[in-house]
């Protein structure tokens, strides 16, 4: 009876404030904070770790979830996961070792940077989820292969911008045709063998310039921007600007065959039929250095983009590797039976793909030299290209073949398959677009190979879209930071490492600075003694007297040594005895 | 079948009009900027280099004196007011910004041996030759009005060494011995003497303010409190000290400058050592000045030379000369950090840039990001060997670069000459344990000669 009365008496004469209506969030809130927690649970212990010491900051938000003025709480508290393959790939190194805790400043410092590096690290992983573009790609239905599918098929089914980079030059009579796309891979160079050369915009199909060097023309490579190109004629080394002016002809690169870049270095390293490996800086216009190799014709080339080695191909079916600052070469690897037709190296400086007279096509871990698949195909590969996101392409006789995925998985289908008239001379992947060019006898190809280029590029480094003026503003930067030949080694992060010194080194200078060794022990020259006293036997007898003195030094110090060890682990031993031992208060709870 | 080809809108990647900025997207893949520590460190050799080539320290000269500037004061209100007095008993105003002399007096007869503001900013005191103490107001006197002191002190001596007391109307004085005056009275309210001896410099400590510290011609440094009777504590040194400087963030840390071309940086409670010795000076130090920061010092030395030093490196990080300057009395250090004030003995004021590289007035945020990226390259390359001999190079004149030399091939052959007369010690009596647990090799007294470590030999 009592208790409605009760009720009654609490129920007070203003209205219960309305309750707000019910968001979408609130219901699933539970849920999703389990999702969040299961996502960046690990990145929220390690969070734990790093704020155990700055434990007001811990206070402040208990559970990670803070209470606002409004009374609301945060639906997503803490900040956003981010998933562990994007910090990976931004990763640089692994965790210092810290040193002992009398470092301390050292300490301090290493704890600093590696804080901030962190931070680094996890700032580029959010940001990489802003980026723009997403890469191609290209899935056949079910029961219809990828390779089957032809270029127009593709090219119809894209947008027409697109479907415009798809596109044959008929140039029948100055072929076969070399070709190099520049690193902003907005321009194309062709370079016939007959002595035909064009510079175009291939993107709006305007010529730049076009001439015939009335050479035999052996290879042409773009310099560092897209208004000189270097090409290698029948004797000389000659570059040209994008109008067609010839700049320079260089005597001292005679029967070059085949030329790379080296963009950061401003180096153009040549090899010629001669077996010399040549340096030019094109910036100073300097030889930087002269190899021979002493191997023979040399006309299979590529470059490491990763560490800047250049890779040289032999008729023994050895591949060599070459920096400049080494007159012999920093690596030989046997990798085919019979002579090397192509090599080609991976972006990250990994792979090394290899095609050789043997009809094998082999995939090398080249940060290990190990031999990691090998394939073998019916008519060998002549030429091969790596794109940005890892796509290699191999001419075999008139027929390009694009493969996926050679070096994880083993490949037994090519991706995309086209046939073009004519033996293929020349093949390049464009750097920022879905785009292989093929030179080949009778002209030049554009190819449509989705998923192969990188689709977002970096504007400070190679800008397809970048005005006159900055164009220009990168050049002068890219001067400035011109590295040095000598800095070229097969481990490009060398420099960041510490140098140190041996033990031997170190005692070495120490020597030399205090005068004499402190380490080193004097041999015991006995006394002469007169009166017949030094005879050779008290000599000896002395000798040994000191000699055993001595060893029994060494002995009782071991001894000694040993004792205190002993003596210590006994000393821990108790203490550890008496902490088990003793009773704690807690311990009546236990069963 | 499903495709999909890399397509990008132009629009999206370059700007609309021209009157825009340009769109510059980035991407931070790290396989897409390769080289990245060679990069970085072509970058940080070029910061290097660059920074050698802006390094023009030298900013203006204020010339007025017609005698050597013999001391120097800093306004503690104002920036841009600098106190000179000089050899000849005048004192001078300068307006810094302006490059001017704002007030000339004549304040006393002979030297001005020391001067310092009242903290207030309202009025300075002097001390000369004249055994007399004055007292000044800032302000120029009115049309007509004459320059006179607002008060004057007859002492019994001469004074050597003047300062203010931090908080208070109390300010020191050192000659014969460290008086404790009341700004209000003509006598000290109290004396402190350790020995028979002159006192060169008196210092209070900037934070701890009843502390203070001086230094005495029996080459002693000696540390009082204003509250007791007696000094606190005393160290003696092989050499006399000329000045010391309290570190103004650290203020257990004193530095003082000494003649035996070398200065001594202590901690206040542990006197036994110095905490470092800061060699560099090929002639005897005058004066030492802490920034406000307390990270770095500058020195004057009769050599010639402004050496700066950071506090815990043994040796300097930039030194200035000019071709003109002669024996550098006195230096002071802005209270802005940014610049040095030195006074010299051929009648100038010098002033000088503390960082000789850093570009003076406003800058765009741009460049100041600029300026700490290079700063942090240089700092990550700084070890490397090619860029710590360009960062560490300094053209010295001639005289001062053999005397370096001569000074070094002495310090050799002094250490050549301890190892083996340690050695031969240590041979005679390999049973004793007194020539091995001495931590250093011990010294043999070197007659009139710089001891090569720790300037304090005993503790009193």
């Amino acid at each position: 009876m009592a208790s409605p009365s009760e009720a009654e008496a609490n129920v007070s004469h203003v209205e219960k404030k309305k309750k707000p209506p019910v968001r979408y969030w609130q219901e699933t809130r539970g849920k999703t904070k389990d999702d969040n927690k299961a996502e960046g649970q690990l990145e929220q212990q390690k969070e734990q770790q790093t704020q155990r010491e700055k434990k007001r900051k811990r206070d402040e938000q208990p559970g990670g979830e803070t209470k606002v003025i409004s009374g609301k709480s945060d639906p997503f508290p803490g900040p956003a996961p981010i998933p562990k393959d994007k910090l990976e790939k931004f990763k640089r190194k692994g965790k210092i070792q810290k040193p002992h805790q009398h470092h301390y400043k050292l300490k301090d410092i290493i704890t600093r940077s590696e804080e901030a590096s962190e931070m680094a690290q996890k700032q580029a992983a959010r940001f990489d989820f802003l980026l723009p573009e997403d890469a191609g790609f290209l899935e056949g239905d079910e029961d219809e292969d990828t390779c089957m599918i032809s270029q127009e098929d593709i090219a119809d089914a894209v947008d027409i911008t697109s479907g415009a980079k798809y596109f044959n030059l008929k140039l029948c009579q100055f072929g076969p045709y070399r070709l190099d796309y520049s690193r902003t891979g907005r321009h194309l160079l062709l370079g016939g063998r007959r002595g035909h050369v064009a510079c175009v915009d291939w993107q709006s199909k305007q010529l730049m310039c076009e001439l015939n060097v009335m050479e035999s023309v052996n290879d042409v490579k773009w310099l560092h921007t897209e208004h000189m190109f270097a090409v290698a004629q029948k004797k000389w080394l000659y570059i040209y600007d994008s109008n067609g002016i010839e700049l320079h002809c260089i005597r001292k690169f005679n029967d070059v065959l085949r030329m790379q870049f080296l963009p950061y270095h401003f180096l153009l390293a040549t090899a010629s039929a001669t077996g010399f490996l040549q340096y030019l800086d094109v910036s100073v216009g300097k030889e930087v250095a002269a190899i021979c190799t002493k191997t023979g014709r040399l006309d299979v080339m590529c470059q490491n983009p990763h560490n800047a080695v250049i890779h040289l191909g032999h008729s023994n079916g050895t591949v060599t590797l070459w920096s400049p600052n080494q007159k012999e070469a920093l690596v030989k690897m046997l990798c085919h039976q019979g002579g090397v037709r192509s090599v080609t190296v991976d972006k990250t400086g990994t792979y090394m793909i290899t095609s050789g007279m043997d009809k094998k096509m082999k995939v090398f871990d080249i940060r290990a030299f190990k031999p990691l698949r090998s394939y073998f195909l019916p008519t060998g590969a002549s030429c091969l290209s790596l794109s940005q996101r890892g796509l290699l392409s191999a001419a075999t006789g008139d027929i390009v073949q694009v493969y996926r995925d050679v070096w994880s998985t083993p490949v037994t289908k090519p991706y995309m398959a086209h046939r073009v008239r004519g033996s293929v001379w020349g093949l390049g992947f464009c750097p920022f677009e879905d785009v292989l060019g093929v030179g080949h006898g009778e002209g030049f190809t554009s190819m449509l190979v989705p998923g192969a280029g990188e689709p977002n590029f970096d504007g400070l480094d190679a800008n397809p879209y970048r005005s006159a003026k900055q164009r220009q503003e990168w050049e002068v930067k890219a001067l400035l930071e011109k590295i040095q030949p000598e800095l070229i080694t097969l481990d490009p992060s060398e420099l960041g490492h510490v140098d140190r010194a041996t033990f031997e080194q170190r005692h070495q200078d120490r020597v030399e600075a205090l005068g004499f060794d402190p380490l080193g022990k004097e041999k015991f020259v006995p006394k002469h003694k007169k009166k017949g006293r030094s005879s050779a036997a008290g000599i000896e007898r002395r000798k040994r007297q000191v000699g055993h003195e001595d060893q029994r030094d060494v002995i009782r110090k071991t001894v000694e040594d040993r004792m205190k060890l002993e003596e210590d682990r006994n000393r821990m031993k108790e203490k550890k005895a008496a902490l088990s031992g003793k009773r704690s208060a807690l311990d009546r709870f236990k069963k | 079948m499903k495709v999909k080809v890399l397509s990008r809108n132009p629009d999206d990647y370059v700007r609309e009009t021209k009157h825009d900025i340009q769109r510059v997207p980035r991407n931070y893949d790290p396989s897409l900027h390769p080289f990245e520590v060679s990069r970085e460190y072509t970058r940080a050799l070029n910061a290097t280099k660059l920074e050698r080539v802006f390094a023009k320290p030298f900013l203006a000269s204020l010339d007025g004196h017609r005698d050597g500037v013999n001391c120097l004061a800093k306004h503690p209100r104002s920036l841009s007011t600098l106190l000179s007095g000089s050899c000849d008993g005048e004192v001078k105003v300068w307006n810094l910004t302006k490059h001017e002399c704002v007030r000339t007096l004549q304040a006393h007869e002979g030297f001005v041996r020391g001067m310092v503001v009242r903290y207030c900013g309202s009025s300075f005191f002097t001390i000369g030759d004249d055994k007399t103490i004055k007292h000044w107001k800032m302000e120029a006197p009115g049309y007509g009005e004459e320059e006179e002191p607002l008060n004057t002190i007859l002492g019994k001596a001469v004074f050597t060494g003047l300062d203010h007391h931090q908080k208070s109307a109390v300010f020191a004085t050192c000659g014969h011995q460290v008086d404790i005056w009341d700004e209000q009275r003509s006598t000290p309210i109290r004396s402190f003497t350790w020995g028979v001896d002159s006192f060169s410099s008196v210092r209070f400590n900037p934070v701890e303010t009843e502390l203070l510290g001086s230094c005495a011609s029996d080459r002693s440094i000696v540390l009082y409190d204003m509250r007791e009777s007696t000094p606190l504590k005393k160290v003696i040194m092989t050499m006399r000290t000329n000045t010391i400087s309290w570190n103004p963030m650290e203020a257990y840390y004193f530095t003082c400058a000494n003649e035996d071309y070398n200065l001594y940086t202590y901690d206040m409670r542990y006197l036994e050592n110095p905490v470092k010795v800061h060699v560099d000076h090929v002639s005897a130090v005058l004066d030492v000045d802490y920034s406000p920061t307390g990270r770095e010092f500058v020195s004057a030395s009769f050599d010639k030379t402004i050496r700066i030093f950071p506090k815990d490196s043994a040796s300097s990080r930039e030194v200035y000369h000019t071709k003109r300057m002669q024996h550098v009395i006195c230096v002071k250090w802005s209270a802005d950090s940014k610049y040095i004030l030195s006074g010299s003995d051929e009648m100038n004021i010098r002033l000088w840039k503390a960082n000789a590289a850093e570009k003076l007035g406003v800058l765009s945020p741009r460049e100041k990001q600029a300026i700490h990226y290079s700063q942090k390259l240089k700092e990550k390359f700084q070890h490397h060997p090619q860029i710590k001999r360009i960062a560490r190079h300094r053209h010295l004149p001639k005289v001062i670069h053999h005397q370096r030399k001569e000074l070094r091939v002495m310090k050799e052959a002094r250490r050549r000459k301890c190892v083996s007369s340690f050695f031969f010690f240590f041979f005679l009596s390999p049973g004793s344990t007194e020539g091995r647990n001495d931590g250093n090799p011990p010294l043999p007294p070197f007659k009139g000669e710089v001891a090569i470590w720790a300037g304090a030999r005993e503790k009193v």
